[in-house]
């Protein structure tokens, strides 16, 4: 007699039950960045709709802002660490091949034994995680799942590259993602194009970087003119994917929630989705900067703090990024 | 197949959606850069509306040989026609 595999049965649905955000406490302006690129604050303002940006001090490393993000969006959810089931932690800036950074944040929290790993799909990250953690909470893998979009790209960024010094910033965002009563998370759109692989990117491997005469830290490089077309309306195809699986159109909808890449790309994609007026817009960039995996949520737990939007609002995520990688979902806020 | 006209004509428009430059400023000789103050991604933006409306292709290495108004109509109607 062959015993059978035995198969786990999830919850019916899952949604984000919290979100919280850290913004690393160095505001910088851009008056701080022009001479290094012969530049204006009126020239970024335009070209990307940043004010400000926020770098983190020495002191707030990926697992500090990771811990911050994640203590808030546990609070706000009623979820004690130990009842996390799994960590997923999206980065790019985590400066340790290995262990993953998830593991560390699991033991600072007080959630292990946790599953936990990190997943590299730059700006995408976070929605990426999302999916992961909505599949895994319907599916029995895991009843609560901590999902964290991290970054210190200030210390991949080149100060001198006109394309990307002004653009980068740093922090963290955190849901938690568990069972409930009615659907919260809608089916994922995602996919990647590596045919563009070489649109964003790390400029020097490491090995190019123990061949140079003098080391350095390898820096971001992107080619800015075709990923704002891929961005701009590529991108808005996608987002209209995430609204059909999800069964919703864009009156639907309270909230659209871009990665928040450039605001340029922001209201490209709300001209091109021909967003209803009463649909507001995350527009975090102008005073956080372009965080990559941690803009979505920092965004949404700006709104949801400013009163911009509101518990049980209906908003459209899309994140896109290097790969170059990208995920859509419709979601319900917490 | 659109006359010279019928393609500046459309393309103003375009260049007024995208960017609020009033219409009749959008003539042949017009830079964009220079004259009509449309930056880089605008004009990304102008290209693709001008791919979806006149039924071409436009490149991304094309967008950077397409300085004035002229130069885009040309291209336009060199691709419709070819």
């Amino acid at each position: 007699m062959t015993a059978t595999i035995a198969t786990t049965r999830g919850a019916a649905h899952a949604s984000i039950l919290g979100i919280g955000g850290y913004r690393p406490s160095r505001v910088v302006g851009n008056a701080e960045i022009v001479e290094r690129i012969a530049s204006s604050d009126e020239w970024i303002q335009t070209r990307s709709g940043i004010i400000e940006r926020r770098w983190a001090e020495p002191h707030e490393t990926v697992e500090h802002m990771s811990v911050g993000a994640a203590r808030t969006a546990l609070e706000r959810a009623g979820i004690e660490p130990a009842q996390l089931d799994c960590l997923v932690v999206a980065t790019v800036t985590h400066l340790m091949q290995t262990p993953a950074l998830a593991t560390l944040v699991a033991e600072r929290l007080g959630a292990t034994p946790a599953a936990a790993f990190d997943v590299s799909a730059a700006c995408a990250g976070f929605c990426h995680g999302i999916s992961l953690a909505s599949d895994m909470v319907r599916s029995g893998t895991a009843k609560h799942v901590l999902v964290i979009g991290v970054e210190r790209l200030s210390d991949i960024t080149d100060p001198y590259d006109r394309g990307t010094a002004f653009i980068f910033a740093d922090g963290a965002g955190a849901a938690v993602v568990g069972p409930s009563e009615t659907e919260g998370i809608g089916p994922v759109a995602w996919g990647a194009d590596g045919s563009k692989y070489d649109l964003i990117r790390q400029n020097e491997t490491w090995t190019d970087v123990l061949a140079m005469d003098r080391p350095m830290m390898p820096t971001l490089r992107m080619d800015g003119n075709p990923v704002f077309r891929w961005a701009s309306f590529e991108m808005a195809k996608i987002a209209r994917e995430a609204m059909d699986r999800a069964g919703v159109t864009v009156d639907d909808l309270d909230v659209f929630l871009p990665h928040q890449a450039n605001m340029r790309i922001t209201d490209a994609m709300a001209r091109t989705l021909k967003l209803p007026d009463r649909v507001a817009i995350a527009r975090d960039i102008a005073h956080q900067g372009n965080t990559s995996a941690a803009s979505i949520p920092l965004a949404a737990a700006g709104m949801l703090e400013s009163g911009q939007a509101k518990s049980g609002d209906r908003a459209l995520l899309i994140a896109f990024g290097a790969g170059l990688a990208y995920a859509a979902q419709v979601v319900r806020l917490p | 197949m659109a006359s010279t006209e019928e393609i500046r004509s459309g393309l103003a428009d375009i260049v007024n959606e995208v960017a609020g430059i009033p219409a009749d400023d959008v003539q042949l000789d017009k830079s964009f850069i220079d004259d009509l103050d449309v930056d880089s991604l605008s004009m990304v933006e102008v290209v693709v509306a001008a791919e979806e409306q006149f039924g071409v292709k436009i490149p991304d290495d094309e967008v950077k040989n397409l300085k004035t108004v002229g130069d885009a109509v040309a291209f336009i109607e060199k691709s419709q026609n070819g």
